[in-house]
């Protein structure tokens, strides 16, 4: 499935009474099956803009299309899971004709099996996004959106959820919007990448990275890396990004 | 154990008041147990008993189930809010004796009107509390419902009322203590059985152990059903908590 965007602008209206440009011009086309990653300073409207692309604003000038009947998968910034259901609940609560063999699979992936019963507030923040993420996966998605599932994990932890949704990105085609502000995890994850301006947010660059994800070693990484840095004239995206 | 303790003091403390006061103004309880024997020998503390039950029973799930439902609507619909919020500024501050003689009067000394009667005077505490409860819930896990695409009906039993399950259990709760207390006035007025109606007799024959009798039945009635049914029922809608407030 495909997904082209074309919004615009979006403007909010503050307290004040003024008018705050928050999206400038994001257009972009993301064909099937791929990966792309948002890369942009805090604050800029990624999360202005993945609000749009989930369909839950849509008081913009612009135009989203998905196919219709596309099933919609997000892991939002906090793992928005239901305090007063078990994980297991949650997970069947969004996918209640998931079969009991394929969420086992997913909950091994995602090392969530000894959690199964455990309610959400018994978690730390790290397997409370995993749990997020096993939610996501568990309705099959056609299009999947990650607000920056890895931020405020220890390196270690972040490593470790980032090579879990790589596996799960990996196992079937889904068409994927991940936003971080980690240049690392941008290169290791995405198909394609880009880099967003500070708000109000529009499309800087969109850089397609050729090698396959699974034969990126860190040397390649590196490569990229200085490669992005090159084309984005300077190392400012560098410097934000560590 | 401890209640037993705190019973037993309420028991002394009685039988003491009983000795100062004199038996005339304050029997002592072996007699208000004789008056609860005889009473309850006759069938009529239990008939009385169970139709002053019976209509708490109706006006209570009368009063919270159209309170409930109106509250959601006020705290979701700003113009439902706008609309009734007037009216329910005049419903809190109606006294309760108003609405049960305006009652009585306009459709009569009938078992209708006191049972509407009674859940007027519930109906807007449930409301303010559920709208409160309504406009508390988490924006955050109505967008996630919506991004999953979560039937409507599965959303509400699953995302929205669990939020509101504090706000019901109060609402309950208070609604509950509320309705006990007008009952007895509703009887009192316009009803011929029903503890309040028994205990109006009682007053006006200056039967003081018969009037104590009805108002210890009906009190341990209450602290059943508080204990048995409203205690159990708000632990279980919490026990997700990590720790129970």
């Amino acid at each position: 499935m495909q997904l082209e965007v074309d919004i615009e602008s979006k403007t909010f209206e503050n307290a004040a009474g003024g008018r705050q440009h928050v999206l400038a011009g994001i257009n972009f086309c993301l064909g099937a099956g791929e990966v792309g990653v948002f890369v942009g300073p805090s604050g800029c409207g990624k999360s202005t803009m993945l609000k749009i692309l989930a369909g839950l604003d849509h008081d913009f000038s612009g135009r989203v299309s998905r196919p219709a009947g596309a099933r919609l998968g997000m892991v939002f910034q906090e793992p928005r899971l239901l305090p007063w259901r078990s994980v297991e609940e949650n997970v069947r609560l969004v996918a209640p004709h998931a079969d009991d063999a394929k969420l086992s699979a997913l909950f091994t992936i995602l090392e969530l099996n000894a959690h199964r019963s455990h309610f959400p507030g018994e978690l730390s923040l790290g397997l409370a996004r995993r749990v997020a993420l096993a939610r996501a996966f568990a309705i099959d998605p056609d299009f999947l959106i990650l607000d920056e599932p890895l931020a405020s994990l220890d390196e270690a932890l972040a490593a470790r959820l980032r090579e879990q949704i790589a596996t799960l990105v990996g196992s079937r085609p889904v068409t994927t919007l991940l936003v971080t502000h980690n240049l690392d995890d941008a290169v290791r994850l995405g198909d394609r990448l880009f880099f967003l301006s500070a708000r109000p947010a529009r499309i800087l660059a969109d850089v397609p990275i050729r090698t396959p994800r699974n034969a990126r070693g860190d040397a390649e990484i590196a490569a990229i890396k200085i490669d992005i840095a090159r084309r984005i004239n300077g190392d400012r995206i560098e410097r934000d990004a560590s | 154990m401890l209640r037993l303790l705190s019973f037993t003091v309420f028991l002394a403390t009685w039988w003491i008041a009983a000795l100062i006061a004199g038996p005339a103004k304050l029997p002592p309880p072996p007699i208000v147990l004789a008056a609860m024997m005889t009473e309850a020998r006759s069938g009529a503390l239990f008939l009385n008993l169970g139709v002053t039950l019976a209509r708490v029973a109706l006006a209570f799930t009368l009063a919270m189930s159209l309170g409930s439902a109106i509250g959601y609507l006020m705290g979701r619909v700003r113009l439902a809010n706008r609309l009734g919020d007037p009216w329910l500024i005049l419903l809190l501050n109606l006294p309760a004796l108003v609405v049960i003689v305006l009652a009585y009067i306009w459709a009569g000394l009938t078992e209708v009107a006191a049972i509407a009667a009674i859940a007027i005077n519930k109906l807007p505490t449930a409301v303010v509390t559920l709208r409160e409860g309504t406009r508390a819930l988490d924006a955050a896990l109505d967008e996630m419902a919506t991004v999953f695409a979560i039937p409507r009906w599965r959303a509400f039993r699953h995302v929205v009322l669990p939020q509101l399950a504090p706000y019901i259990a109060a609402a309950a709760r208070s609604g509950l203590s509320l309705v006990w207390k007008i009952v007895l006035v509703a009887e009192l007025l316009g009803r011929p059985n029903g503890v309040g109606f028994e205990i109006g007799v009682a007053f006006q024959l200056f039967d003081i152990p018969l009037l104590l009798a009805y108002s210890l039945s009906f009190a341990a009635v209450v602290l059943v059903i508080e204990t048995a049914l409203v205690q159990p029922f708000e632990a279980r809608l919490s026990r997700w908590r990590p720790r129970a407030a």
